[in-house]
């Protein structure tokens, strides 16, 4: 019986002809399901867009500079995370750990950044998520966004804390990759969320 | 079978002996064993099923004569919310992953699913959602707004009680629960098979799942972003649906339909997989053209996320959708259709027999043939104009709902039951069970095509006397009662076979699938060795090293 059991605790051997290792064949999943939700919020914000008969238009109230500013902090993320993976293959833990630090402050300053914005919003353009029907979408997309930063920044974090105990490694599949590649995800959806409500809803 | 009775009979001594209640149910309620939790989900579902039945046993009572006041309306609105609500989400649903759970792992030669612990939370998140919605009768009464929640009726304006906000947060949170069932199912089909598995041959219940699962993975976020807007209406004022104030209606229906139509396949495209191992088992020959079989199903998974709006087509949309909308649907009836021919191609000239879980498997044929005619029937936009929400459309969903996907769901735990208990069941309850249910559904849900016809819309709670539709009515009432103690004798014979059907032994039905080749019940770690597979039905190979299926495939 103890042999048996023990079997129970092997790993389980991949497919042949899997190109991708389980954790990232789930992230991939993952991120597929957040392209369906991300979707439906910018179809509700399409709908919606210019029907408003009362309140702010996006154009009296987004302001683009702030806009602008915060997506190059957001977008130089995705660069500095990509040198910290870099770094992590190259066996340098010190540099892995620099880079991962930078990519948390410069996607911390983004949602700072984005906390900023809605509080102009609300404080001189009185734009709440109740206000009208730009307030409703626009809170709820960005909103639901900022959401996706914070919970990259958190699962930063945790493995910022994990490469302090030598926990993190460079191999496919890892906890250091796989957040790498949401974050990619949640720059990918800004840049889309960008162009329709800064660009060209305005 | 004496080693398997053996094992059988040790695992229980130890499991009542040396624990007792509190450790079982510890042991129950921390597991991230995929066979436990499938069993867990099955089990929650069946008790929800009961649920949802009585609503539906209190809705037909009221409706056995004309101006009864047996229920009050407000009443009779809340119980077809949570008859619809329980029976889509909180029995179809759970219930296929749960019979996945188990299945999955076992048929394509894994120890697990993918990812254990998110499997755990992915019930516990499915039963704490359900218990959510339920909760809202603790609050002064349950929802009143349709399975669909068409805005602007979930609005504050019209929904005051918390119970439209407990049901919103009760299927949010069971969405997430299903939506990580739908990525642990993908990756640990796609990478987890044993050696020699390939795609092309998998079993066909794993390759439903497997399209199931992308369905989950497309169709509910969208629905999860839904029910936020609506929980952002109701609790912090946005507009999304408040058609008061700019809001849309319309969005809602497409948003909610979006998910609702690809919903209705997540629900048959198991049991189609289910059917397609039981016929050729039982047929003693291999499934007539599986890879044709294999592309229909990517075809109906595809096709069908492309026709929502046929649910639409009274609200009056522009020639063209109903146009496009129309006929996207009818397409969807030729890889269905593609399905149906290779099943009887697969029974033609085999040996059947007729046990219980073959029954079950004509049923859902004949069954489903018919629902699916009455689809076609619907999706002509101009007759749908005359039968929208009437009598009709209850016939047809609960046709192609109870005769494909319940059908094909009592055929599998017919079948796979001795897997997982190690015992049979008593094949004469299944017969009882099975002709009961045939003849009840018949009768129930027949009849409503004709009160559908005759003018009788859905979601009253009663009608005048002269309009000719109490006969219909009253048949359809006494088909429901036919159809109680079908379902009761299953729980019957699931129980009492438990403990005292004859043994089952490893392969009962001498099936050709990987789950038969370990002990009924299967140990913790399913396989002692990593098994290698070299065609579609390892088990005949094993069975027949001197005339293999690698020669023919
Ligand atoms: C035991 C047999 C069943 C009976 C007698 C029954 C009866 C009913 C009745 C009377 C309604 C209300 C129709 C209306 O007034 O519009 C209804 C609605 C519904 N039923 Fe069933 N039902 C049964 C089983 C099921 C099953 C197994 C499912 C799904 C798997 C299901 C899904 C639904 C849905 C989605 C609705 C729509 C709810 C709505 O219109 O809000 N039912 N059923
Ligand atoms: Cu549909």
């Amino acid at each position: 019986m103890s042999s048996t059991t023990n079997l129970a605790h092997e790993e389980h051997p991949l497919s042949a002809g899997s190109i991708l290792t389980l954790t990232q064949m789930g992230m991939v999943a993952f991120l597929v399901s957040e392209v369906a939700f991300f979707s439906t919020l910018i179809v509700a914000y399409l709908t919606f867009l210019g029907k408003d008969t009362i309140g702010p238009t996006p154009l009296e109230a987004l302001s683009l500079p702030t806009a602008i500013v915060s997506s190059v902090f957001l977008l130089a993320s995705s660069g500095t995370i990509y040198l910290a993976e870099k770094q992590l293959h190259l066996g340098s833990l010190r540099g892995f750990q620099g880079w991962w630090t930078l990519t948390f402050l410069l996607g911390a300053t983004f949602l700072a950044a984005t906390a900023y914005e809605w509080s102009e919003l609300i404080r001189v353009h009185q734009l709440t998520i109740s206000r009208n029907l730009f307030g409703s979408t626009y809170y709820t997309l960005i909103g639901f966004h900022a959401l996706h930063v914070s919970c990259g920044l958190v699962a930063m974090l945790a493995i910022l804390f994990l490469s302090f105990r030598g926990d993190v490694k460079s191999e496919p599949g890892g906890g250091a990759e796989l957040v790498s590649w949401y974050w990619h995800f949640v720059d990918c959806v800004w840049i889309v969320v960008f162009c329709i409500v800064y660009l060209w809803g305005r | 079978m004496a080693i398997a009775e053996q094992r059988r009979t040790d695992y229980q001594r130890q499991v009542v002996a040396a624990s007792g209640w509190t450790a079982i149910l510890h042991d129950w309620t921390t597991t991230v064993d995929h066979k436990k939790i499938g069993i867990l989900y099955v089990l929650m579902s069946l008790v929800f099923l009961v649920i949802g039945g009585c609503e539906a046993i209190l809705m037909r009572s009221q409706l056995l004569f004309p101006r009864y006041d047996f229920l009050p309306p407000d009443t009779f609105n809340q119980l077809f919310t949570m008859h619809g609500t329980t029976m889509v989400f909180f029995v179809g649903m759970p219930i296929l992953i749960g019979v996945g759970n188990y299945l999955v792992p076992l048929m394509i030669g894994a120890r697990d699913m993918a990812f254990p612990r998110m499997n755990a939370l992915g019930f516990w998140a499915t039963l704490f959602g359900g218990l959510l919605v339920y909760s809202s009768y603790a609050t002064g009464g349950a929802p009143a707004i349709g399975w669909f929640a068409y805005a602007p009726l979930t609005e504050r304006t019209f929904a005051r009680t918390a119970a439209t906000d407990l049901w919103a947060l009760g299927l949010l949170v069971s969405g997430i629960g299903t939506l990580t069932a739908g990525i642990n199912f993908i990756v640990t089909i796609l990478g987890m098979r044993c050696p020699g598995m390939t795609l092309r041959k998998i079993p066909f219940f794993a390759w439903t799942m497997l399209w199931t699962s992308v369905q989950i993975l497309l169709a509910i976020p969208p629905l999860t972003a839904a029910l936020v807007m609506v929980l952002l209406d109701r609790n912090l004022g946005a507009h999304f649906f408040d058609t008061q104030n700019g809001g849309s209606a319309y969005l809602w229906q497409h948003l909610f339909w979006f998910f609702g139509h690809p919903e209705v396949y997540i629900l048959v495209l198991p049991a189609f997989g289910m059917i397609s191992e039981i016929i050729p088992v039982f047929s003693r020959k291999v499934l007539f053209g599986y890879e044709f079989m294999a592309a229909a199903t990517a075809a109906i998974a595809f096709i069908s996320m492309g026709v929502w709006s046929h649910h639409m087509f009274t609200v009056g949309m522009s020639k063209t959708l109903d146009l496009y909308f129309a006929a996207a649907s009818l397409l969807v009836s030729i890889p269905t259709g593609i399905k149906f021919f290779n099943w009887l191609a697969t029974m033609y000239g085999g040996k059947i027999r007729f046990a219980s879980p073959m029954l079950f498997a004509f049923g859902f044929l004949s069954m489903f043939l018919i629902g699916g005619l009455t689809g076609i029937m619907l999706a002509i936009a101009p007759f749908n104009f005359q039968l929208s929400d009437s009598y009709f459309v209850v016939g047809h969903f609960h046709w192609v709902l109870i005769g494909g996907t319940l059908f094909g769901l009592f055929a599998g735990l017919h079948y796979w039951y001795p897997k997982v208990t190690g015992r049979m069941l008593s094949e004469r309850m299944a017969q009882w069970q099975f002709w009961l249910l045939l003849i009840g559904f018949i009768l129930t849900f027949g009849p409503m095509h004709i009160s559908g016809i005759l003018g009788m819309p859905r979601r009253i709670y009663t009608y005048e006397p002269d309009r000719g539709w109490e006969v219909w009515n009253q048949i359809t009432t006494l088909g429901a009662a036919i159809q109680v103690p079908s379902y009761a004798l299953f729980v019957i014979n699931i129980v009492w076979s438990y403990f005292k059907g004859p043994l089952a032994g490893d392969d009962p039905w001498n099936a050709w699938t990987l789950e038969w080749a370990t002990t009924s019940p299967p140990p913790a770690y399913n396989f002692e060795q990593i098994l290698v597979v070299k065609s579609r039905r390892p088990l005949w190979d094993l069975k027949h090293p001197d005339d293999p299926d690698w020669n023919y495939e």
